[in-house]
């Protein structure tokens, strides 16, 4: 179930469900700088039942939304923020839990350096300002899962501010109409994760699992530059893969290393913004851009009624598709922030300011964490799309399904296909075999070899495509046997015997004298019928381009 | 032997004139003997006696783990003990045993202590009397001694004697009454404003708070994170400098503990105070000082003066405002430190369980005493948001005013700050009960406290050779280690006397 839904979340080309325009003034902008904020009046949300901004219905103005948001990524470390508990999803609840993660009085945080590099790769990633100096604050709220009464973070001076995040948006109807937007990133903070309150309803209790108090998160804070649902979620994707690429968290949002929240509100283009509703802890992609783009059009239906937007948190229903008003007081509490005495400062240098002898265990480097990030996926997508000369949609499926860069790298290496090929053969087939079924890339049973060797056999023309077709279905059925295999077994060898084949066509054309009458006056489709009757009768065995030729000969002869 | 000074009786142990078990049985008998004063919350005779044992067999093998081995200590019932309950005197912590050691515990162990029990307190180390703990007040030797019975009786016929007991000045008064009343050699206690100092003025020990920094809290149950301290409690100032020795140095599990490395701490047998600049800070020279205070301390002024040190009158210009900086800083701290105790993974927890929020209120209200909890709420009022510019962050300006003040006479040449720890000496508990914790705390950590907002001040209390009971001195000094007991062992050595005042 876990996985289901992050993989329904990328299913397919879900990065093109992306804004259009209702018109076409402002559509096709190209990339959308820092400082310049779109207009937001009259786009829509394709292919949703649910139109996010449109003309009043009374027929006078139009709506802007502007959505923000804040998105905390689990830190992918061996060991907590703060304490040497490890860290893992699914163990036995509170069998990871220091003294310290269970808030024993006397105990003391100890910052762990492999979080404070992955903030760093992560602030470096996004184009963010890295703080040298940064500070850790006390936010105070009582709650069951948070023991010490307040969860350590970096409210004044945070670790990384003012970055950028590029992401690609569908913006025609054809998917190859692609628009780069970008968002401003205010800040990237440091933070303890809480722990999780179990609530056993018939029995009035509330279990602890304090496995998860104290990891460490990075809470990436996203402007309100974004204005529907699937723009948040082209964003939130986006962000995703460059997590994943740099490896400072595992971003799965099913395992709830990747939660979103979503300040939304919407007002008349000109002027002020309008009062927010925040929607909490969207765990999927899928469900984020169904909650921003009901609660932009509930925000609209609300206003147009002559109520009030209420400045509320929301949580989102995703079997009712809705959003609704969460009880608890959260959201208005005075959260008292003080600084954290127990931690120093954190100081960062770089090569300029490293302090001479300085223990390298002792300081971190921001340009030597630079000189060392791994390429983002905006940079691979560029390389598929050069050196492959794939299309650009075509990049974004390929790094958006897990694994499926890898294969189709894989594939490429084996085979004497031309690239296209093999790109038309992964995205089309093959995920669609997966799709079908439900599985990911890693479970597949057809290996990039087997797939390698299918398409050689189709690039020497030894299957037709429609046998090679039949031979991937029969590899996805039954594992372990090679591409050869399946063809010699079931014969699909094309007919490498040109004096056979022309033996088959006249014994068609002889036996069908009505369908040759009707090509000889004319009728263009009748060659077609000629040339299925062939394939037939060879057991789809020939080339269909070879048949015609044949047949186009005998004719005219 | 129990009169001894630490380095005597370890010099002792180590010749062979008395075994470690049977030094443990002395002074497990004489903890029996005075129980009334309530010093110690928990006695943990068993584990005592088998460190002792363990003590022995070193010595035996000749394998001493140094001077510290076989010595019975004492700790502050605030200091986090694996497997010995830590209450920190009060409710909300009765049965709490840790599952682990405080940094400080862990190395006295290490250095072969044995571990006597846990010293009483004020409830979470808030007051100055060690009166407000929820196992009631700890008395002070002095009141039992026959200086004191001889002047209460001059002062006042027939008032009834056991109710005129003095009290020892707080919060760590049962570290400092368990070291005057020979139960142990060394204690530890905590100094958030004056908490180990303070106590030890009144008791008539050496009370020493070391640098922030330079010795670790973990283990330590914080009142005020960024000035709390742990503390040392001796008979004599060589005695704080083998124990600080002991202590001092970089802790992995507190950050906020200074990396270089730690010089031993060696008193100089003569020291020439020719060369020293004593600063007396005439802000220090408050209305209420009583006359004996007053006039002890123009005579150790003048004392240092006569052997040829340089004594000059020097201004801390913020002194005024630091009793009112530090109550806001401290509530604050205080009210985010207590947030842990909610009765869920540990400690009290009430039988209410209509709601979470419930359970939390009567979990609270029942677990902290008043002190404790008029703290919790004077702190979070200074932190909510429309306050939190106008009195935290104006506290934390102040602050740096008042640490300034010191590094400012620091670099104009004074070695040392000689100024009294108290406005009086320690006086009768009924007499001290007329005042509220707040009132009494604001009084008795005038002296103490700024230094815990400097930080990285050292400070040192000097018993007073006093006819009558203990009253002391105070010397600080700044980032130079050695001034401070250096100095205190000057005046050791010119003024006091040993007192035999408790047989």
């Amino acid at each position: 179930m876990a996985a289901l839904v992050v993989r329904l979340s990328c299913l397919g080309k879900r990065w093109v469900l992306a804004c259009i325009d209702g018109g076409s003034r402002h559509g096709r902008g190209a990339a959308i700088g820092l400082t310049s904020r779109r207009k937001r009046g009259q786009s829509s949300v394709a292919q949703q039942p649910l139109i996010a901004v449109q003309k009043s219905r009374k027929g006078e103005r139009e709506w802007a939304a502007v959505v923000g948001l804040e998105i905390h990524a689990q830190i992918s470390s061996n060991s907590k923020l703060f304490s040497g508990s490890q860290v893992h999803f699914a163990a036995p609840p509170n069998s990871l839990v220091s003294f310290f993660d269970a808030s024993l009085p006397g105990t003391l945080p100890v910052l762990n350096r492999r979080c404070v590099e992955a903030a760093v790769m992560t602030g470096l990633a996004l184009n963010c300002r890295i703080n040298k100096k940064s500070l850790f604050d006390r936010k105070h709220y009582f709650y069951a899962d948070l023991p010490a009464g307040y969860q350590i973070t970096q409210q004044r001076l945070p670790i990384a501010v003012n970055g950028c995040l590029a992401y690609s948006v569908s913006v025609g109807k054809k998917p190859s109409q692609v628009s780069t937007r970008t968002v401003r990133i205010k800040q990237i903070q440091l933070e303890q994760d809480s722990g999780k309150s179990l609530h056993d309803e018939p029995r009035s209790q509330t279990l602890i699992d304090l496995n998860r108090a104290g990891v460490g998160l990075l809470e990436v804070v996203l402007e309100p530059d974004m204005s529907c649902g699937e723009e948040a979620a082209s964003a939130v994707r986006e962000l995703q893969l460059i997590l994943q690429a740099l490896g400072t968290s595992q971003a799965n949002m099913a395992e709830g290393q990747l939660r979103v929240d979503a300040n939304i509100s919407v007002h008349h283009p000109g002027e002020p913004l309008g009062v927010r509703t925040e929607v909490k802890n969207l765990n999927s992609a899928r469900f984020l851009a169904k909650a921003i783009d009901f609660e932009i059009k509930r925000q609209i239906h609300e206003l147009e009624n002559g109520r009030k937007i209420l400045n509320e948190t929301r949580s989102f229903d995703d079997k009712l598709g809705c959003t609704m008003p969460m009880r608890d007081k959260e959201g208005k509490q005075d959260y008292r922030f003080m600084p954290e005495p127990n931690l120093p400062p954190l100081l960062l240098y770089d090569t300029a300011s490293l302090p001479p002898g300085a223990d390298p265990q002792q300081v971190i480097n921001i340009d030597w964490i630079r000189e060392r990030l791994p390429e983002l996926p905006g940079k691979t997508r560029e390389k598929l799309i050069q050196q492959y000369g794939m299309l650009p949609e075509h990049s974004f499926t390929l790094l958006n399904e897990v694994g499926l860069l890898e294969f189709f790298q894989n594939v490429i290496k084996e085979t004497r296909a031309e690239p296209k090929k093999v790109t038309s053969w992964v995205l089309n087939i093959f995920l669609g075999f997966l799709k079908q079924q439900n599985l990911a890339v890693n479970e597949s049973p057809v290996t990039p070899s087997a797939l390698a060797e299918l398409l050689n056999l189709l690039d020497r023309k030894a299957i037709s495509s429609s046998a090679a077709r039949q031979v991937f279905e029969e590899l996805w059925r039954s594992k372990g046997k090679t591409p050869s295999q399946i063809v010699s077994e079931k014969k699909l060898e094309l007919m490498q015997d040109q004096e056979a084949l022309e033996r088959v066509c006249h014994t068609v054309m002889e036996g069908h004298p009505q369908v040759v009458m009707d090509m000889k006056r004319g009728n263009p489709r009748a060659i077609n019928k000629l040339i299925g009757l062939v394939r037939k009768a060879t057991l789809s065995r020939a080339d269909p381009t070879v048949i015609k030729e044949i047949l186009e000969r005998k004719l005219s002869s | 032997m129990l009169g001894r000074t630490l380095r005597e009786v370890s010099t002792a142990l180590k010749q062979g004139h008395i075994t470690p078990t049977e030094l443990c049985q002395k002074c497990l008998s004489l903890i029996k003997k005075t129980k009334f004063l309530n010093a110690y919350i928990t006695v943990s005779e068993e584990v005592a006696l088998k460190q002792a044992e363990e003590s022995e067999k070193r010595y035996k093998k000749g394998h001493s783990l140094g001077d510290l081995d076989g010595i019975p200590v004492a700790v502050k019932d605030n200091f986090s003990t694996s497997s010995i309950e830590t209450t920190c005197a009060s409710n909300m912590l009765k049965g709490y045993v840790p599952p682990y050691n405080a940094t400080v515990v862990q190395k006295l162990l290490d250095k072969g202590a044995v571990l006597m029990g846990k010293t009483n307190l004020d409830e979470f180390a808030m007051g100055s009397g060690s009166t407000d703990g929820v196992f009631g007040p700890v008395k002070n030797p002095w009141s039992y001694s026959k200086q004191y019975r001889e002047k209460r009786k001059q002062k006042a016929h027939g008032e009834n004697e056991d109710s005129n007991w003095l009290i020892t000045g707080g919060s760590s008064g049962g570290s400092a009454a368990a070291v005057a009343a020979f139960t142990c050699f060394a204690a530890l206690g905590s100094d958030t404003g004056g908490s180990t100092r303070n106590p030890a003025a009144h008791c008539g020990v050496v009370g020493f708070k070391p640098s922030y920094g330079l010795v670790s809290r973990h283990g330590l149950i914080p009142l005020v994170n960024s000035m709390d301290v742990p503390g040392i409690l001796t008979r004599c100032v060589d005695d704080a400098a083998i124990v600080l020795g002991m202590l001092a140095g970089h802790d992995p599990k507190d950050s906020t503990t200074i990396q270089d490395p730690v010089k031993p701490f060696t008193l100089p047998t003569f020291a020439d105070v020719n060369k020293l600049c004593i600063g007396i800070p005439k802000e220090y020279l408050a209305p209420e000082l009583s006359s004996e205070v007053r006039s002890f301390w123009s005579k150790a002024a003048n004392l240092f003066e006569s052997e040829g040190a340089k004594v000059i009158e020097v201004s801390l210009p913020h002194t005024s405002y630091s009793i009112v900086c530090y109550h806001v800083l401290c509530t604050s701290e205080v009210a985010s430190n207590m947030a842990r105790f909610d009765g869920l993974e540990y400690g009290h927890r009430c039988d209410i369980n209509v709601s979470t929020e419930a359970m939390y209120a009567a979990t609270r209200r029942e677990g902290f005493n008043d002190v404790v909890r008029g703290r919790i709420l004077s702190g979070n009022f200074f932190l909510l948001k429309e306050n939190y510019e106008n009195y935290f962050i104006k506290a934390q300006k102040v602050r740096r005013l008042i640490a300034n003040d010191f590094v400012n006479v620091f670099n104009s040449g004074v070695d040392v700050l000689l100024t009294p720890t108290t406005l009086s000496e320690a006086v009768p508990y009924l007499e001290f009960i007329k005042e509220d914790n707040r009132t009494r705390s604001a009084q008795d950590d005038i002296f103490t406290q700024a230094v815990n907002m400097a930080g990285e001040n050292l400070t040192s209390a000097i018993p007073e050779p006093h006819a009558k009971e203990p009253e002391q001195l105070h010397v600080t000094s700044f980032s130079y280690l050695p001034m401070t007991n250096e100095l205190a062992g000057i005046i050791e050595t010119f003024v006091v006397t040993k007192r035999p005042y408790w047989t």
